[in-house]
Formats: structure tokens, C-alpha cells, sequence
């Protein structure tokens, strides 16, 4: 059975790969949330309300982050606009 | 000068008392004097560890409260000169511990003259946790090779870069150490267990050595020994290794592969 085993331990995707790049972008995500600036969670609600004037959205709908990418720090807003 | 240790790791069941105990007595052994706390109040265990759970009189929230003296409640190791233990209160709530309190039991003994104070942390990132690390210099995190832990530990790094006192003061930060246990090299060879290069990569701190997964802990627990007084074994070695390397010492680390099977082991052993 240990000869079967050890030719199918062969074809299976290594679980620890998965683990890793699981944890890679978890981790990455998780950081970029607690190192946010304190003004953001004021700026979201400031922002939400704006939209709000227009159009309906529940609360949740709107995602707002800070991140980096190539040097340069990105906003970015998320937003899902209700069905008409 | 004395350091104050906290020895934290947001879950639990990774080893935070099994690694305080053992680097406790392993700093002690080398004439250091050493206190360990154990911050888990309710649910106590560094006593048990250690092997002092019957001499418990007074405990860490009577200090703190100004029921008993620190002398008083300071339990000296029976078998390791300049080892105290200050067990937890079972109980009392965790509420019972306040910053002030805390903070003054830890000037306290530096002014008693130790020269390493560890904080032994309960699980979590609530209240108990906080108050473990809040006065620490350094902290030694304890990761398993596993996805929850090492995102936990993760999260109390976050927690002792923002919330400390030396975080709080805007001095140099809390020294980061990590100390992987539960370590299985054949798991990792077989690719079914994360690295230590993974985790040293994914958390990004300083490794302070590798404990492999032993028999031994369990047995060292059931008597009441520091595992790094189990001489003989795997995890006391890798505990001894990174009590010299906390202290300075340059050592290459150990037990970090499987000893090779054989050909006809692999074909046909279990």
C-alpha cells in the first residue's frame, strides 16, 4: 500500500503551496486594513453620504481602501449600484 | 537592566506556556534571575507546567490588588535556583488585572533585581493578551506551521507595533522574535506542512528557532518539567538552541530535516 501511496503523494497539489499563497494574500489584505489611515473610516461615511443624495445604497455597499501599487498609493472605491 | 519578555501568539494551543516555561528556566539555569507570570487569569496553567500547582498560596491578582505582597507570592522553582513563577488567579475574572497594577508588579521586580521578566500570554487579542505585552521589550511569537496560526500571529504582531507601551511612547519598537513549534520536517518534505522559509516569509520577523514536534512536551507536561530539562530530547535541544541565540549567540538551526528513509523503507514501510 506504501508503493501506492507514494506514486499518487506524487500527482496530489502540495497542500502547503496552497497554504502559502492563501496566507500570502490574507495576510497582504489584513495589513493594508489595520495600516489604513485614521481619516478613512470618517472620509467613507463623508463619501457615502454624498452618493447617498443620489442614489439608494445600503451601507455596506461601498469598499474603500488604500493600497500601493508600483510607488504610488491607490484609492480605490468600490461601489454597487442597486438594480432599477 | 532588566528585559521584560512577553511570550504571545494570538491562538491558542501553539505552546506559549510550553516555550515560557522552558526558556524561563533555561535563562535561569544559565545564573540569570527570572520571573515568569502567567497572564491567563481563569484559567491558570503555567503552575501546572511547571510543577509548583500545589504551592500555589497567593497569585498574581492578589498582588496586584494589594491582598498579598510579591514576596509573598513569588513561588520559587524547587529545582532551578533564581526561577519564580507568579501564577494567574482561577477565580477571578480577567477584569481583575489593571494596567496600573500590572505595570507596577513588573517595576517591582526589576527593582527586586531580575534580570528577565516573561510574560506569559493568555490566547486572543482581548484585554488578558494586552496586558501581557503592553510592557514588554521584546516579544517572542509562537507559530505553528499552519494557516490559522500564522494569520493570528500575524495579527498580534499588528497589535504589538500599535498598541505597546513602546508603540504608544514612540520609542524603538518591541523586539520581534519568531519561534516556530509543532515543526514536523517530513510533513514539510512532503510538501503537506509549511516551511520555516515560508513562515519566516509570510511574517516577516526575525526567526528565533525551530521546535520540532516531539513526544516529549506531552510527557515533560504530564510531570511538571520545563521540556528543556528533558535533556535527552529533540524540543529540550531546540529550546537550549534558542535560549543561547535569545542571549546572543550565533547557532545554525537544528532538526529541521527528516532523517532519510531508506528505498525499501519508502516502497513498503509504513
Amino acid at each position: 500500500m506504501a508503493l501506492i501511496d507514494y506514486l499518487l503523494g506524487q500527482r496530489k497539489k502540495k497542500t502547503a503551496n496552497v497554504a502559502k499563497d492563501r496566507l500570502q494574500i490574507l495576510l497582504a489584505h489584513e495589513r493594508s486594513e489595520r495600516n489604513a489611515p485614521e481619516y478613512l473610516p470618517q472620509m467613507r461615511d463623508e463619501i457615502l453620504a454624498v452618493i447617498a443624495k443620489y442614489v439608494e445604497i445600503d451601507q455596506d455597499q461601498l469598499q474603500i481602501s488604500i493600497d500601493e501599487a508600483n510607488g504610488f498609493e491607490v484609492l480605490e472605491l468600490n461601489l454597487v449600484l442597486p438594480d432599477k | 537592566m532588566s528585559r521584560v519578555i512577553v511570550v504571545t501568539s494570538g491562538k491558542g494551543g501553539v505552546g506559549k506556556t510550553t516555550t515560557s516555561a522552558s526558556i524561563s528556566a533555561g535563562l535561569a539555569l544559565k545564573g540569570f534571575k527570572v520571573a515568569v507570570i502567567d497572564f491567563d487569569v481563569g484559567l491558570r496553567n503555567l503552575d501546572l507546567i511547571m510543577g509548583c500547582e500545589r504551592r500555589v498560596v497567593y497569585d498574581f491578582v492578589n498582588v496586584v490588588q494589594g491582598e498579598a505582597s510579591l514576596n509573598q507570592a513569588l513561588i520559587r522553582d524547587k529545582r532551578i535556583k533564581n526561577l519564580y513563577i507568579l501564577a494567574a488567579s482561577q477565580t477571578r475574572d480577567k477584569d481583575a488585572l489593571t494596567l496600573e497594577g500590572v505595570g507596577k508588579v513588573i517595576d517591582d521586580l526589576k527593582t527586586d533585581g531580575f534580570d528577565f521578566i516573561i510574560c506569559d500570554s493568555p490566547a486572543g487579542i482581548e484585554k488578558g493578551a494586552q496586558l501581557a505585552l503592553y510592557f514588554a521589550d521584546e516579544a517572542i511569537v509562537v507559530t505553528n506551521p499552519e494557516v490559522s496560526s500564522v494569520r493570528d500571529s500575524d495579527r498580534i504582531l499588528g497589535i504589538l507595533q500599535a498598541k505597546s507601551k513602546r508603540a504608544e511612547s514612540g520609542d524603538e519598537g518591541i523586539v520581534e522574535h519568531l519561534v516556530l513549534t509543532r515543526y514536523n520536517p517530513k510533513r514539510v518534505e512532503t510538501g503537506e506542512m509549511l516551511s520555516v522559509e515560508d513562515v519566516v516569509d509570510l511574517l516577516n520577523i526575525p526567526l528565533l528557532g525551530v521546535i520540532p514536534e516531539s513526544e516529549q512536551v506531552l510527557n515533560a507536561s504530564n510531570s511538571g518539567e520545563p521540556v528543556i530539562l528533558d535533556s535527552e530530547s529533540d524540543a529540550a535541544q531546540a529550546y537550549i538552541d534558542v535560549v543561547d541565540r535569545f542571549l546572543g549567540e550565533e547557532k545554525a538551526h537544528r532538526f529541521l530535516t527528516a532523517e532519510k528513509k531508506g528505498l525499501f523503507k519508502k516502497l513498503f514501510g509504513k
